[in-house]
This record gives structure tokens, sequence and C-alpha cells, in this order.
């Protein structure tokens, strides 16, 4: 066990856990972000991304000795309100079947407007592939994308 | 205006439903719901009034409705409120949705399958929120001393307009309340629908894009526990022994020991499909820790004998089952399929002489098709919260069939139905695996054991490997035609590990005068179960591929020959078993022709058509394919569907969209093998999903305008489109596809994928 001070969605907090403990599940048991979920725990489906100072980044597969001092930005502070314009276009297009890979996929999404304002068909889903939408709703999740870029 | 009677017309339809749908019935006593006894409270605040148990109104006008079945993505937790806030009339604005938890005793047919929410929940819903309307009207009549038939209501506004009396709902809920129910409604003409075929977003979007705790995964309580499983390495194994100080002493680990699912004289119903009944749980402080200690586990395990049991069926029956003992391996899996497929089946439909064609026949075409094992793979792993102790349990998990897990809870725990609460959450994905629910059972023997609230979590490899898969599956589909390419007869022989896939009386039966369908299984110790739309998934895209192949052997377009045989089913049916309407399979064809400009193909587009029924719905589909940079691309997907009044159009054809995406996926990459009866796949590094690039460019999915009752959604646009793809890709490549998944065969072709 070792004590860490995280700046998560602009907050510190403090955890005592075992370095190597991901912090997927530090975020999810240890401080009650449960907004971040865990689908695959080898970084392959994409459901517990959030931002490590500011790039999308798998949490399942990052130690949390690896993010003290970072920026880690959770779907629970991508914005005050719920109304990230990335939020506000998966809203618009009613995105969500279950609902379980979307925080995800908006974390995602965010993140590459973040870089380029204005992606092409070809660049949403380049950077959306490693999402894995088990109920299929990446149409709408694409058309998000881009009307979130028309927004922001 | 449609008078329906609130008593009798609810049971008789529910019988009637119940057995179509091919599901089980719940009981059901809504009335008595009705009149909640104080241990029935769903603890609301006091200035709620509730009219029925779907529906409170407050004061204010508010109304909550209840959403009486589990979530697991087709958006039921807005379309079943839709449904009731229809007949209610009131505004959808002032509409607060909540997840009812599993009551029996309130609710009927809390079940989240077959694509049967909306069909069997029609009238129940339309029949509460009328009720509700008519208490409301009554209670109005009765304060302002006017006959309840001059009462108008909009909007969740009472008016009397000779008098010029109005009143919001919320002033007329205390004494609605304590009315009579009427024994008799009236439901409101189908062109007076406000709510119903206008698309509303789902209730729980904010919640979804905002990470919200939504899912069982998401639950904790003060002083939880946390669980991880070790199940058998293999089907046909099972625990012999664990060392439990291999695990004791690592970090924030409290217990290891093992749990057996059920009792001994317990007999399990058919959802209690459970691959391995007796598991070792690990105990701790946290998720992280139990996982890494479940690493750590030393345990033996041994080969399985041959079990028996037995297995209450439907409608009071009970079956014997046996679970073959070894380690199955896909490659002999193979070889018995292919022994099977060589030999006479059981005949399950036989109409005319179809030997004698094939004797005469003056050409007879035959193919093979076969799909392998498919694990469901929902978004969230099986996971559950429970809190047993004492007497008294509260299970909170993902269900699509509470109802069925709950004999099976009391067995296991010793503790009566009536103490066991079950809790409905929504699920990160069900597709049929969690009408499967022994994951609860799992949970709850956990929180027993330490008498201490616990949250029990898979990994995605537990998930993978557990069993409860889509089976392997075959078909021989043979045609006889004569010296002028007239069909003359048709056959297929269908069969499967463990079950068949074969629809005896449904296209083309009816439509041919000579027709034989035989059938045939192989027992496995894979355990398997329903996987979205069951059986139908795999015969649709056998015999559609059958048809296309057929149609150009015909020198016929694939449309008109597919018209050319429902025209013979309309007009002069063979037989009289045959479960489908030709005239509504007639017209999504018609429709999907039109949408999808059929008759003006673009050069380079490779276009493929299918059509299926199931779930008491029509679906036809066309896929466009195109071949950039060495690679298949699906372009376009059209689905023209029928399946009665649609509740939620946007969300329907959402449903849709994912259901094609679904089918693509599985058709190119969905695959399970087993090795020693280990799969060979345990989580998305090897097993493949469909992604963003592989998804359709476009889809449109088209709605036959319709006043019919709903039939289902969920499921239909799920079989079809293996079809529609194959078909299409056989135009791209020159090739036909017969063996699901697609993509290594494409790329033997030298296509990537």
């Amino acid at each position: 066990m070792a004590q860490f001070n995280l700046n998560i969605n602009g907050k510190t907090q403090q955890v005592d856990v075992d370095p190597s403990t991901p912090l997927l599940w530090v975020l999810r048991d240890h401080l009650d972000l449960v907004g971040t979920k865990f689908g695959c725990g080898i970084a392959q489906c994409g459901a517990c991304t959030i931002h490590l100072n500011g790039t999308a980044v798998r949490s399942c597969q990052l130690p949390v000795s690896a993010t003290e001092g970072a920026q880690i930005t959770t779907i629970e502070g991508l914005s005050e309100n719920g109304d990230h314009p990335v939020q506000q276009a998966w809203m618009e297009h009613d995105v969500p079947q279950c609902g379980y890979c979307q925080a995800g996929q908006i974390m995602t999404a965010a993140a590459l407007l973040q870089q380029n304002p204005n992606p092409s068909d070809e660049e949403i889903e380049n950077a959306m592939n490693g999402n894995i939408c088990r109920c299929g709703t990446y149409l709408r999740i694409k058309a998000a994308v881009k009307t979130a870029a028309q927004k922001l | 205006m449609t008078k329906v009677n609130t008593k009798l017309d609810r049971r008789s339809f529910l019988r009637v439903s119940a057995l179509a749908s091919g599901g089980m019935m719940l009981s059901f006593s809504w009335l008595a719901g009705c009149k909640p006894t104080p241990e029935e409270e769903l603890g609301l605040p006091k200035e709620w009034f509730e009219l029925n148990s779907y529906i409170k109104i407050g004061e204010n006008g508010a109304v909550t409705l209840y959403s009486p079945n589990p979530e697991f993505g087709s958006n039921v937790k807005t379309s079943m409120p839709m449904i009731l806030a229809e007949e209610l009339d009131t505004d959808w604005k002032n509409v607060w949705v909540e997840q009812a938890d599993f009551y029996p005793e309130r609710f009927d047919r809390q079940f989240t399958g077959g694509s049967q929410g909306i069909r069997q929940g029609w009238t129940p819903l339309r029949t509460a929120g009328a009720t509700a309307r008519a208490m409301l009207v009554a209670a109005a009549a009765q304060s302002w001393n006017v006959p309840a038939n001059e009462i108008t209501t909009s909007a969740g506004i009472l008016e009397h307009k000779a008098s010029g009396k109005k009143a919001h709902y919320g002033e007329m809920a205390s004494l609605a309340a304590t009315l009579e129910i009427p024994e008799e409604v009236e439901l409101k003409d189908i062109s007076d629908f406000k709510i119903i075929g206008h698309s509303k977003r789902n209730v729980d979007g904010q919640k979804i894009v905002s990470g919200k705790p939504l899912f069982a995964i998401d639950h904790k309580v003060e002083g939880m526990k946390y669980a991880a499983i070790v199940h058998p390495p293999a089907f046909g194994m099972r625990l012999k022994s664990f060392d439990k100080n291999s695990v004791m002493g690592m970090p924030g680990i409290q217990d290891v020991f093992s749990i057996n699912v059920f009792k001994d004289d317990y007999v399990q119903n058919f959802f209690d499909t459970t691959t391995f009944p007796e598991i070792v749980a690990i105990v701790g402080n946290s998720t992280w820790e139990v996982m890494q200690a479940k690493k750590n586990l030393v345990a033996e395990w041994e080969k399985a004998p041959e079990t028996k049991f037995k297995m209450a069926g439907f409608g009071g029956n009970s079956m014997d089952v046996t679970v073959p003992s070894g380690l199955e391996n896909t490659s002999s899996h193979k070889s018995r399929m292919a022994e099977f497929i060589k030999n006479p089946g059981t005949v399950v439909r036989k109409d005319g002489d179809p030997e004698g064609m094939f004797k005469k026949a003056a050409k007879v075409i035959e193919r093979t098709y076969s799909a392998p094992f498919l694990a469901h793979n929902t978004m969230e792993p099986m996971n559950c919260f429970a809190d047993v102790k004492g007497n008294k349990a509260v299970i909170y998990g993902p269900t699509q069939a509470p109802e069925f897990i709950m004999g099976t809870l009391s067995s296991s725990l010793g503790i009566p139905r009536e103490n066991i609460q079950i809790n409905l959450a929504r699920m990160g994905g069900g597709f049929g695996r969690r009408a499967y629910s022994h994951h609860m059972v799992e949970a709850a023997l956990i929180s027993q054991k330490i008498q201490a609230p616990v949250k029990m979590v898979y990994t995605r490899e537990d998930d993978l490997s557990a069993g409860v898969y889509r089976p392997t599956y075959s078909a021989t589909y043979r045609a006889a035609l004569d010296e002028n390419n007239n069909l003359l007869a048709l056959h297929v022989k269908a069969g499967g590990i463990p079950e068949s896939p074969l629809h005896a009386n449904r296209f083309p039966a009816g439509a041919l005068d000579h027709y034989l369908a035989e059938s045939w299984d192989i027992p496995s110790n894979i355990t398997i179960g329903a996987f979205r739309a069951p059986r139908s998934n795999f015969i649709a895209g056998a015999e559609q591929s059958f048809l296309d192949e057929l149609a150009e052997e015909m020198e016929k377009d694939p449309i008109d020959f597919r018209l050319e045989l429902l025209k013979r089913a309309e007009t002069d049916p063979v037989g009289t078993n045959n479960d489908y309407d030709p005239k509504r399979y007639a017209g999504v064809l018609q429709l999907v022709k039109e949408k999808s400009n059929w008759n003006q193909a673009q050069s380079n587009v490779h276009r493929g058509v299918s059509a299926y029924f199931c779930h008491n719905s029509y679906v036809a589909e066309v896929v466009d394919t195109v071949i950039k940079d060495n690679k298949p691309v699906v372009e376009s997907v059209y689905a023209a569907v029928d399946c009665g009044i649609v509740i939620n159009p946007d969300s329907a054809a959402n449903m849709g969209e994912g259901a094609i995406v679904d089918g693509i996926g599985n058709a190119f990459f969905g695959e399970l093998a087993f090795n020693n009866g280990a799969p060979t796949k345990t989580n998305f590094d090897t097993y493949r999903m469909i992604r963003q690039k592989e998804a359709p460019k476009k889809i449109e999915v088209h709605f036959v305008e319709s006043t019919e009752n709903p039939t289902g959604l969920g499921e239909p646009l799920f079989p079809p489109v293996f079809a529609a793809l194959a078909n299409s890709l056989y135009k791209a490549t020159g090739k036909r596809y017969y063996e699901q998944p697609f993509a290594p065969q494409l790329e033997m072709g030298n296509l990537r994928m």
C-alpha cells in the first residue's frame, strides 16, 4: 500500500492503495467515480477511457503510480452539468442503447475533437475504432461526433 | 374507441400471447396490486397518489410512471411509459419514469426477451393508463357534480366545457386514488395518439452521457465487500479441491470458499442453465485485490462425470436432462455434424411427395451452411450485488428474467420468496444472456456466507468462458428443378449442437407443393441459451442464401422470386400450420425494393437481399457492398420492417441499426471454438467484435405504416442481415459464402478484413 495524491476532475484526491492498482479500480472502488466502466481489463474495448493530460487513455491498464502529477479527467468531470458539446450531441442523436460503453465513447470523442476540431469521416472512424459498442450504435456515434464538431 | 374489460381481457390476452411467443408467462394479479399493503409501499413522498401499480400522480400534476420490464438497451424504459402516458392522456413533459423493482404481485411479465415486451405489454399498459384516466375523470365528475361523459382530458388537464370547470390531474389525484376501479374502460382511437408514434428521447439519456451510476456494477453500500469467482477451465470439468492458503494473506483478502449454486433437491427450470454449479469465491476489500488473488489461487480440477437431472419445462411438464461427460473439440464437433448431415433426420414437416419430385428432377441443387458457437459478450460482464442477512435478502443485479431466478434464489438460500427482494438494474447489454441469472445466486450465496453486502464481478475471461452460448448449427438445403428450371420441391435438413435451428412451418413452407423438413441434434456439455433471435439467427441466413442461389439458377430476380412464392402462399397455401402472413411478408420486400431503388443499381455497388419473419414481425433488408483498397466495405443497408404500430420511431430505428451492425459483425467475425473443452478465445484481443470502421456507412430503417398491434422489434432485424450480406459479397467477389464467419474466407480470397 502507498499513498497517492491524484488530480481528478480539478480536485486533489488522496488514496491509499497498492501501486499496481489500475486507475480504473481506484476511480470505481475507492473514489466512487463509477462512470468509467470495466469492460475487458486488457485495453481492448475502450469502456474505461479517461483523459490523462487531455489525451484519451485506457484506465484499466494504467497503474495508479503512473498518474500522480497528471491531470485526470473522467466522464463525471468532462463538464459541470453534463452539457459538454459531445454530451449534448449524444443526447441530440439519442445514441445510447444499453449505455454501458458510452462514457468511454464520449471521452474518446472529446479528446479527438480537442486535438482535431474538424475530423473527416475517416479520422473519426480511426479515432473511435478502439471503443467497442456491443449494441452497434456506431453510426449514431459518428453522427454525434460530427454534430459536436460543429458546435465546438 | 375500443372498450376493454380491466380484468378479463388482460388475463385472456396474456394467456394467448404467452403461447405464441414460446416463452413463459408470469402469474398476474394486477388488481390486487392496485391496493398496496403497507409492506408493498414503494417509499415515495406522501404527495404522490397511486392510481395503480404503474402510475402515481403528485399534487402538482407531475406524473411518475413505472416501467415494469428490465432494461437492457431496447429502450422499454422509455417506450412502455409512452404507452401508459398516451392512454392516461398526460403531457410527456411532466412525466418521470422510474424502473419498477421486481413485484410479481403488481406487474405481469417482468421479462425482457423474445421481443415480447411491447407486444405483450401493449394492452395491459394501455388499460392501466386508461383506467387511471377514467378514475381522474370520475373524481372530477364527483367534485364538480357533472356527468363523467361530459368531461374531456388533454395533456393532463380535465375540463368540463359546459360549466367552464378545469383542473389538472394533480388536483383530482387524491380523490381519484380512493375511488373504485372501473370494470370497463375505453381506449383511445389510434388516430388520436399524441405520444405513441412520436419520437421521445431515452429517459436515461442524460444520466448515461454524464456517467451516473445506473448499472448493478456501479452499486455500492457502506461495508460492502468485493468478490471474484474462479470456475473450472473447461466444459466437462469440475472442482476437485483448492488451496485456501494460496490466496489467504494476500493484500485485502478476507475469505475463500466454494459455493454450490443448486441445492440437491432443487428442480431446475429452463432458465437455470449453469455451466459450473460449483465454483470458488474469493472475497476481499476491492475488485483489484480479489482479481489479483484469482490469479494466485491454486486449485485442482477433474473431469466431471455424466450428470442427469430433472428440469421443469413449459406448461408444468418436467424433462430429464443428461449432460454428457468429456472434453469436446471443435474439430470433432465438425466431423460429427458431417455425419448427421448425411444421415436421415427426424421429419418435422412434409407436404406432397418431395422424395418423388427429387427422383424425377432434371437438376438438384444442394448446399450446406454452417455457423459456429457465439458468445453474447455483453459489455457489462456478469455481476451482481447481494445483501443477505439472516432470513432476508436484497439482490440488485442485471437480469432479463427475475421470475425465473426467484425460485432458485429461494431454494439455494433457504429463504422464502417473500423475504427476497430483487431490484432490477439497468443492464449493460443482454442479447439473451441475462435470461440466465445464476450470477445472482452466486452473489447471494457469497453474501450469505459472509453475512455482509457484496458485489461480485466476473472478469471478461470468466464471462466469455462460462458458457450459455449461441449453439453451432448446420443446414442443408436441396432444391429439385425440372428441365424448364421450375421449382418442384424443397428439402431442408438442419441441426446443431445441442439443438436444431429449424422453424419448419415458416416460409418457404406453405409456398411449395412438395416440401420436406428434417431436424437433428447432437448432445453436448457446452451450455447454450437464447441469443438474439434464437435459431432464426442462423436458419434465416442459410435459407435466404439458398433462395438467392436458387433464384440465380432459375434466372429470376431474387426479390421477384420471393414475391412469386409468397403470392402462392397467399392465394393457395399448402398446409395449415404456416405461421406467417404472406401479404405482410411481401409488403416488406416491396418496401425495401422501393427504398433501396433496387431496380436502379449502380455499377461497383454489389447488392444482396434477404427477408425473414420472426418474433411476429417481418423484415426485408438490402446490403450494398463495395470493394475499396482490396477490402469489402458495407456501404449501405436498407431495411423495411413491419412490426405493427411503432411506439417510439427514432429509438426503434436505433434498435434496428444496432441489430444490423450486430448481424454484420457476427457474420464477418463471430466465432467461438473449443480445444479439450476450453474456449480458445477468452477476451476481445482474440474474439473479434465489429468496430466503428467495419460498420456500414449508412443504414436506413423504414417502417411499414400500420394500425396493427405492435410486435417484436429487438430481434427481427438481426437474422436476415446474414444472408443479405452473403448475397452481396457473392456479387462482389463471385464466391458464395456458406460458412460463418466470412472474414477468414474473404482473407483467403486475398481480401483484407
